[in-house]
């Protein structure tokens, strides 16, 4: 009878077939007289095999696991050596940014052209055109500040001046009965409108007819204090003057009635206007609406703007336009009959003694 | 089965990684996939292959290996019933994409492969409260096959005699220790 141990080593030679054959023999005998060894050979010979299997599964594990680190590795390592797909991953990583960065760089600039006023300069350059009518809040300004500083001296108390929106043009009779004509621009947006004569009258009128095309305003003059005039010692010109006809013009640049003379220098206005003349002729802001005479007292059209940054580019509506504005005012709706005189009182005459003529039919339109 | 299934199932047996390797490279984008369409992630789907893989092994090495079908289906059909299982554990939802690939029954093998991780649990269980050196005494003799004189001169025992009392000593703790927890 074997001890544990030694049974043990033998059964472990058996199982692994290091026996030769009339050991093996022996052994075999022995299990089959002996039930208990046989019994525990069995058992040992499962449990080895239990063993084994667990080893061999922990090994085919390990090698897994290696295996399934090499494969989901390769993605990155892979990715990483190429160059030109990393531009299009970097691409497609900060697409949305760039976009997102993109759009707000274009509101961000084009609002802050906007808030800077930008194009609003834009649109001044642009239409080089400047309507010359007088504002005078700058004016009204200075004498308030003068009064303010009268006041401190005198210790008075004064009232502050009261009108806000304020501008001056020129304005002409057309028709002895008080209706006068001056540009759309000076009377747009006005509450009310008046005229001062050259002896510093001021009389209340009514704008009866605009014509936003030509850039002209038919005014009627509703003062009870306006007693009609004589008729109009210049007759209008209907066809078209020569380059360098010889004209003149009276207007209220400032609150005296102001002379200015020069010549026809294009047939057509600003930015080719058939309806109008270009003249070469000093005028200022407040030149608005006042009469183009020629030598021969015929008025051939109406002062409406000149082009700002160029020498000597004044711009006038043409008599012809001003007529044809007349003519489409509806007749019915006037208070009293508008007759355009047809005989000059004026040709022959010195150009000072015209003006002396002319100026008692030239307003300062003041508009608030 | 075709000879390309033969030789992959041959590899599987004795742990070959080339073959292990050009498994993952032929199967795993097909898990991948019905995982992900299935409520699950990249990470998901890595444990579930591998446990298809294992349970793959498990059949192999339970011997006479025989599919009615193909590899690819076989697998398939596992890691789908495996992330069934996952997902109905968690209660989350699972809309199989079942015209994708043709699935087999598959249910006797994971009933198999649960039950020898079981039995090996145990083994492990025991081998972990045996401690060193007796567990790698154990291991190099039954494993690695080493001679008695090898371990005996790798583990510094003064003879071989000593080292062979050694090892039946550990044996036999070891087959308390795993006998008991049964």
């Amino acid at each position: 009878m074997m001890n544990e141990q030694d049974f043990i080593v033998q059964a472990d030679r058996f199982l692994n077939g290091e026996m030769d054959s009339s050991e093996r023999i022996a052994f075999e005998r022995y299990c089959e007289g002996n039930p208990a060894a046989a019994e525990q050979l069995a058992t040992h010979r499962l449990f080895l095999q239990q063993l084994k299997h667990h080893a061999d599964r922990a090994a085919f594990k390990s090698t897994l696991a290696v295996v399934a680190d090499r494969y989901h590795r390769p993605d990155t390592t892979v990715a990483e050596g190429r160059w030109e797909p990393m531009l299009v991953a970097l691409w497609n990583r900060f697409k949305v940014n760039s976009l997102v960065a993109a759009s707000v760089a274009i509101v961000a600039v084009f609002s802050t052209l906007w808030l800077s006023g930008y194009y609003k300069t834009i649109e001044k350059t642009t239409t080089n055109y400047s309507a010359l009518r007088r504002d005078m809040n700058t004016v009204k300004q200075n004498v308030n500040a003068q009064n303010a500083v009268i006041r401190n001296i005198n210790n008075e108390k004064q009232k502050e001046g009261q009108s806000e929106g304020h501008f001056g043009a020129t304005g002409f009779i057309i028709s002895p009965n008080g209706y006068v004509v001056t540009n759309y621009h000076v009377v747009k947006d006005a509450d009310s409108v008046h005229l001062q004569n050259t002896k510093g009258e001021s009389l209340r009128a009514d704008v009866i007819y605009i014509d936003p095309t030509n850039d002209l305003a038919m005014l009627h003059i509703s003062d009870s204090a306006f007693s009609p005039l004589k008729t109009t010692p210049y007759t209008f010109k209907e066809a078209d003057s020569d380059l360098g006809e010889d004209v003149y013009t009276i207007g209220f640049p400032r609150d005296e009635v102001v002379y200015g003379q020069g010549y026809l220098s294009s047939r057509t206005g600003y930015a080719g206007d058939t309806t109008a003349y270009q003249l070469s002729i000093p005028v200022n802001p407040g030149n608005s609406g006042g009469p183009v005479i020629d030598s021969r007292g015929q008025v051939i059209g109406i002062i409406s703007g000149k082009q700002t940054g160029i020498d000597g580019a004044s711009f006038a509506i043409k008599a012809e336009a001003l007529l044809k504005s007349i003519s489409a005012i509806p007749m019915d709706s006037l208070a009293s009959k508008l007759t355009i005189n047809r005989k000059n009182s004026l040709n022959g005459l010195k150009r000072t003694d015209q003006i002396k003529k002319i100026q008692e039919y030239v307003y300062l339109v003041k508009v608030y | 089965m075709s000879d390309a299934d033969l030789k992959t199932v041959d590899g599987i047996a004795c742990g070959d990684a080339a073959v292990l390797e050009s498994l993952y490279h032929d199967y795993f984008p097909m898990v991948l996939h019905m995982v992900i369409q299935n409520n699950g992630t990249e990470e998901e789907a890595k444990d579930i292959f591998q446990e298809a893989v294992i349970v793959l092994y498990d059949k192999i090495k339970q011997g006479n290996f025989e599919l009615s079908s193909k590899l690819k289906t076989y697998i398939y059909s596992v890691c789908r019933r495996l992330w069934l299982k996952q997902l109905g554990s968690q209660e989350r939802a699972f809309q199989d994409v079942s015209s994708y690939e043709e699935v087999i029954p598959v249910e006797d093998d994971l009933a198999k492969h649960r039950e020898t991780e079981v039995q090996l649990s145990l083994m492990e269980q025991a081998l972990d409260k045996l401690g060193e050196p007796c567990r790698t005494i154990i291991h190099d003799f039954y494993i690695m096959n080493l001679s008695m004189q090898e371990i005996c001169e790798k583990f510094g025992y003064t003879s071989a005699d000593n080292a062979k009392n050694q090892k039946y000593k550990c044996l036999q703790r070891l087959k308390r220790l795993f006998f008991s927890t049964r």
